[in-house]
């Protein structure tokens, strides 16, 4: 019976100190969400002017056997809102990480209580998980308004699309980990998350790419958070769904561990 | 309320290493149940690791250490939960309001809204804060912010506080305040372990200090006994034209226990410094400037640590 009770407890306690971590970054919310929300519902809206129907009244319906068999704007919907997810959940993991290490020490006044690292850690990614809860869902109602989702399936677009955040998320906390000054940021979405956004699918099928940049797209979380995003919007899940979906999960997870050793390298001296 | 004899931290041959260098050095201190326990030292001394190690944010390199009967190596976060911390710089949460520091803070212990708001509010009032309740917290006072993050740091009603340069920084108004305060809370029981490099601070607020230079406790004793032990009652301190200066050493032996010479001026450390000051005129040694002072735990201090600048 004990034997049982203390992992349980220690479960329950990680739980539990994660969501203090959430709930300040709930209580500093409270303050912002307008801009942010206003933001959730805008993105999705000048995507899908701009390229969906605008750029994509260019392309020519003979396309639409690459695209899958659909028109162009239900081709870009569902791959910005991975890609939007994506940018977002860096962006969270950069800078405002940053100033919790070194320029604020959010982190050190709170790991002067009982809590720990891995409070810090899972906190964190709850908070971003919530933030794309809430993206996702705007931007699936905007979608639904340009009549885009085919089935009521579309709703797991939203957990798709949060895992496909949180990819990002970890590795990116990890990287704010270790650094000193903010100027990696800029070279981050410069060469990584950026590149991403053009290159994974969002915009065009990869298999339009050379083999050799299709195999490096694959290997990266937004490749497959699209798929399933896609998938989930277009009522077209592919049948290799599970690989996708194991791909993002072990992703996170490995990339979890990493943050968690190299926050607390940082933090724990 | 007198300190007790019970032992809340407990140090033996505690050592602090940091790839390359040794911060702590096989020190040795305990502290008892409600006394003020300082910790004085010149920058670099190791006093900051010392604190970081028995606040369980920094883990023991090597050594016994003993918080509150547990062992920081396997019980930090109990430990944590009766300690209160006060870092040398303030890390008050820029986001949230001076009340809302507070109730989060409080909320990171696992204590209840119900009870954190009454507590929050009392400790606003005794830190002199009430009125900025509301109130981001960037623009506030230095001072300001210092009491909040004591107020933060009291928030679990903690056994033992540490104070990490409480004043280092402060316009002497609020010095003078926090002072006064940190004395209330000992009145009230609370054993408080601080460390500075402000004598005066020593003086006014610690029952017991050790002295740290150089990663090792190199004294420790009451202001007092230290006073007594290193130093002499009085301090004469001479300035004297400069032609006077040369063999002048000579001419002051047997004035006073000690005789320092500085590059501007003599300190010639007696017992009784009047007494002393009559035989320098009887000597008819040429003086610009005399002063008699009560010696202090600068004195000690300097004496300690040297003069040296540590840089």
């Amino acid at each position: 019976m004990a034997a049982i009770a203390v992992p349980n407890r220690r479960t329950s306690s990680a739980i539990a100190g994660a969501a203090r971590v959430l709930q300040r970054n709930l209580l500093v919310y409270r303050r912002t969400w307008r801009g942010s929300v206003f933001g959730s519902f805008l993105t999705p809206l000048l995507y899908l002017t701009a390229m969906g129907i605008g750029l994509g009244s260019l392309i020519a319906s003979g396309g639409s056997t690459v695209l899958g068999g659909v028109d162009y704007l239900h081709f870009l919907g569902p791959g910005i809102l991975a890609s939007s997810c994506m940018q977002t959940a860096s962006f969270e993991s950069t800078y405002p990480i940053m100033g919790k290490i070194s320029w604020r020490r959010n982190y050190e006044a709170i790991l002067a209580t009982p809590l720990q690292v891995h409070h810090l850690l899972i906190g964190e990614l709850s908070w971003i998980a919530f933030r794309m809860l809430s993206m996702s869902s705007a931007f699936l109602f905007v979608l639904t308004v340009f009549g885009i989702p085919r089935s009521p399936l579309a709703l797991l677009a939203i957990p798709a699309a949060m895992l496909t955040g949180l990819a990002f998320a970890a590795p990116i906390i990890a990287f704010a980990a270790t650094r000193h000054n903010d100027s990696g940021f800029a070279a981050l979405f410069r060469f990584v998350v950026n590149p991403l956004f053009l290159f994974s699918g969002t915009f065009f099928p990869v298999s339009q790419l050379p083999d050799a940049i299709e195999w490096v797209a694959a290997a990266t979380p937004l490749y497959h958070g699209v798929a399933l995003v896609r998938g989930a919007v277009l009522d077209t899940m592919p049948a290799t769904w599970p690989l996708h979906l194991a791909y993002l999960l072990v992703f996170l997870g490995v990339t979890a561990v990493i943050a968690e050793r190299l926050l607390r390298r940082r933090l724990v001296k | 309320m007198p300190p007790g004899e019970e032992i809340l931290v407990h140090a033996r041959d505690l050592t602090k290493r940091f790839s390359g260098f040794t911060a702590v050095d096989r020190v040795n201190f305990d502290v008892r149940t409600g006394e003020a326990f300082g910790f004085l030292g010149p920058n670099g001394a190791g006093k900051t690791s010392t604190m970081k190690m028995i606040a369980c944010s920094s883990p023991v390199t090597d050594g016994d250490l003993s918080v509150i009967g547990m062992d920081p190596r396997t019980q930090a976060a109990q430990i944590k939960a009766r300690l209160g911390v006060v870092p040398q710089t303030d890390n008050l949460d820029a986001e949230l309001t001076v009340l809302e520091n507070l109730l989060m803070y409080a909320r990171y212990f696992d204590i209840p809204m119900s009870v954190a708001r009454p507590r929050a509010a009392d400790l606003l009032a005794f830190m002199q804060l009430s009125e900025r309740a509301k109130d981001q917290v960037e623009p506030l006072s230095g001072g300001m912010k210092r009491r909040l993050t004591i107020a933060r740091a009291l928030i679990n009603e903690p056994e033992l506080l540490i104070l990490d340069e409480p004043t280092t920084g402060l316009d002497p108004q609020a010095r003078h305040l926090l002072w006064e305060r940190l004395y209330r809370l000992k009145q009230r029981g609370a054993t408080l372990i601080i460390t500075t490099h402000y004598m005066d601070e020593a003086e006014q607020l610690c029952d017991r200090l050790v002295v740290m230079d150089k990663a090792k406790i190199v004294a420790e004793g009451s202001p007092r006994e230290l006073i007594e032990r290193y130093s002499t009652r009085e301090v004469l301190e001479l300035r004297v034209p400069e032609a006077v200066r040369a063999g002048l050493m000579e001419r002051l032996d047997g004035l006073a226990e000690r005789i320092e010479e500085l590059p501007d001026r003599y300190l010639l450390y007696a017992a009784d410094g009047e007494q002393a000051l009559e035989q320098v005129h009887a000597r008819e040694i040429p003086t610009e400037s005399a002063l008699v002072r009560r010696a202090t735990l600068e004195d000690v201090f300097l004496r300690l640590t040297g003069r040296s600048l540590v840089e």
